[in-house]
């Protein structure tokens, strides 16, 4: 038995809990809730972008909620020119709608990577509370620009009538969709993973720890925490498509501060720069929303209580409670 | 576009600048002060609103709702300073940031389960209902130029609070070293609590004026916080002179942005198309002229460490 850490066995719990779920809750005869355990995949990996960035690299973003709307409007934009058989413009170049999944995904993450790539360029020269409010800002403008944008649906948002496919997968079935999510999920855990233990990773940790020794090693914090921003930026986008295709429907709720708010507050719950921290958080979020929801139409008071709680007096989240604290070996 | 209706909007800008400035000051006073980035000062503006609207609707009397407007958010500071904020001061802004999103999820599910979710309605006091005429038979809402008039009245007020009176000099003594007013014999504690609460009440003010133009409802101060960031961004964080540049600043840009955008694109577009672009581009407007300021002062116009 290799010496692992409680850490590890709860990751190592979680993910065949995740990959039987299914079969569970088919034999429970209960399919609503692959549909819930397809939310934690979609929001884990929404906040497993987040994680990069703040949990690894320290960079307090409060405008994620940016890149998994242009990743929802990604899918939206080109599932709905793909419905009615317009082209989405026709000059100076002729471009389709399409409804692949593997198109769409590569145009949400170049798409909300071009936006990170902007609004890091900007917020990135300035740091501690400046950072946290301007990248609130811009994610606030582009969810006004969508709102008063009217062609694909302004405020009311945009309803795709089917969702995309993926070859060789049939995504109606809610299994297969739910196994499409976490496949992506455990990719962009996978991902982060790597990163983390890097050279790139190493010099992230260094930007969040001390700028300045790591400038003095002659590596430029700044283009360090810009790429970060930029990845971390690409897997919530990605996240946003799924998320997109999961409601089948998109609006610029899904660009709102409250969104950027719930994914900080998944990474939050589950435990900052844990691996499996917002997986943790994500499950969190989504039994409390659905036992608590069910209850009483004011489930975000309880919820607000208990946010206010961890942040006061558990500050390693979930897993800080269950293992201990991060081992650094 | 005609002269009066131009000037008209910069009069609305100006107004809306105003409420902006009452809104920054305090997040900008209280992060100055005590380094502390509150998000849910919304939420005080939004209990101020309903403070107003419940007396006003109870007694009949908008004047009594203005006054429970600006106790109510002021004693809502008091109580969440001292429950919450206060253990905050020496954390990261991490966690200052997400303990006050929990207040906002609290504050604004705890205002909907006392008021409901339907909007409530505000009547502006009799004699400020009508137009004014100004020079040259110009006519404009009453209401908003008292809103311009008392904005500036209290922006007056904190500048003498804050440079004439031993409060302001121990706030100013407090943004610049906290650690030796506090061994100089300040109660450094009451002083944050006094800060905070003085914040909170100008934001239950500006809500309680806004109230009586919007709809007073749950979740309505956040758009206006969201400004507010801007607008300290802008003018410098911790700035109480920078706020109110910002604010006038973001204010009539953000107006004249939506008037005049749509009528430039009309004039190479159809209307409509002139309509949707001018609207989508003028609800941008602040932000690019946030990123302008950010790329050549990164630390905004009124920069605090010189």
């Amino acid at each position: 038995m290799p010496n692992l850490s409680r850490e590890t066995y709860l990751n190592i719990f979680i993910s065949l809990g995740l990959l039987v779920f299914p079969f569970i809750a088919t034999a429970m005869d209960e399919p609503f809730y692959i549909t819930l355990a397809t939310r934690v995949a979609i929001l884990s990996l929404a906040a497993v972008g987040l994680n990069l960035a703040l949990g690894t690299g320290g960079l307090v973003s409060f405008g994620h909620a940016a890149f998994f709307g242009i990743g929802g409007y990604a899918m939206g934009i080109l599932a709905s020119h793909a419905q009615t058989y317009t082209p989405i413009f026709t000059w100076p170049f002729v471009i389709e709608g399409t409804n692949q999944m593997l198109i769409i995904w590569l145009v949400a993450i170049v798409m909300s990577g071009i936006a990170a790539l902007f609004i890091g360029l900007l917020s990135l020269r300035t740091s501690g509370v400046y950072f946290i409010m301007i990248t609130l800002a811009f994610a606030q403008m582009i969810y006004y620009f969508m709102i008063s944008w009217p062609t694909y649906g302004g405020e009311d948002g945009l309803s795709i009538y089917v969702r995309n496919q993926f070859p060789g997968v049939n995504t109606l079935d809610p299994s297969s969709f739910f196994y499409i999510c976490l496949v992506l999920m455990f990719a962009g855990l996978g991902l982060s993973a790597m990163i983390k233990n890097s050279r790139f990773g190493a010099a992230l940790q260094a930007a969040r720890q001390n700028e300045e020794r790591l400038a003095a090693t002659g590596i430029r914090p700044f283009n360090i925490k810009l790429t970060a921003f930029v990845i971390s930026g690409m897997i919530t986008g990605l996240a946003g498509a799924l998320m997109a295709d999961l409601n089948r429907f998109i609006s610029p709720s899904m660009l709102s501060w409250h969104m950027s708010g719930e994914i900080m507050v998944l990474v939050i719950l589950g435990g900052v720069g844990r691996l499996y921290g917002p997986v943790v958080g994500a499950l969190i979020y989504i039994i409390f929303e659905f036992i608590f929801g069910g209850l009483t139409d004011y489930w975000q008071f309880y919820l607000g209580l208990i946010l206010l709680g961890v942040v006061l007096f558990a500050r390693g989240g979930a897993i800080g409670l269950l293992a201990g604290k991060a081992r650094h070996d | 576009m005609s002269t009066t209706l131009l000037f008209e909007q910069l009069l609305n800008g100006l107004q809306y600048g105003v409420t902006l400035f009452l809104m920054a000051a305090g997040l900008t006073l209280v992060f100055g002060v005590m380094g502390l980035i509150n998000l849910a000062h919304g939420s005080l503006y939004m209990i101020g609103a309903f403070a107003c609207a419940a007396v006003a609707a109870a007694t009949g009397s908008f004047w009594l709702g203005l006054v429970a407007s600006i106790v109510a958010a002021g004693f809502a500071g008091v109580l969440i300073e001292m429950l919450v904020i206060r253990r905050l001061y020496d954390r990261d802004h991490l966690d200052q940031v997400l303990a006050t999103f929990a207040l906002i999820l609290i504050l604004s599910e705890g205002c909907r389960m006392v008021f409901g979710s339907f909007p409530l309605y505000l009547d502006t006091p009799d004699f400020l209902s009508g137009p004014v005429t100004l020079f040259g038979g110009f006519q404009y809402s009453a209401y908003r130029l008292a809103i311009i008039l008392v904005g500036g009245l209290v922006a007056l007020g904190l500048y003498l609070l804050i440079t004439k009176t031993r409060l302001g000099i121990r706030i100013r003594a407090g943004e610049a070293d906290r650690e030796m007013i506090a061994a100089l014999g300040v109660n450094i504690a009451t002083l944050y609590t006094i800060v905070f609460a003085i914040g909170a009440a100008l934001a239950g003010f500006a809500g309680a004026m806004m109230g009586a133009i919007q709809s007073v409802q749950v979740g309505m101060g956040e758009p206006v916080l969201i400004l507010a960031f801007v607008v300290i961004v802008i003018g410098g964080i911790g700035s109480i002179k920078g706020a109110l540049i910002g604010s006038i600043l973001v204010g009539v840009v953000d107006t004249l942005g939506r008037v005049t955008l749509p009528g430039f694109f009309n004039l190479f577009m159809d209307t409509a198309a002139a309509n949707s672009v001018g609207a989508a581009l003028s609800s941008m407007s602040i932000y690019v002229l946030m990123a302008i300021i950010l790329i050549f002062k990164p630390e905004g116009l009124v920069s605090n460490n010189a």
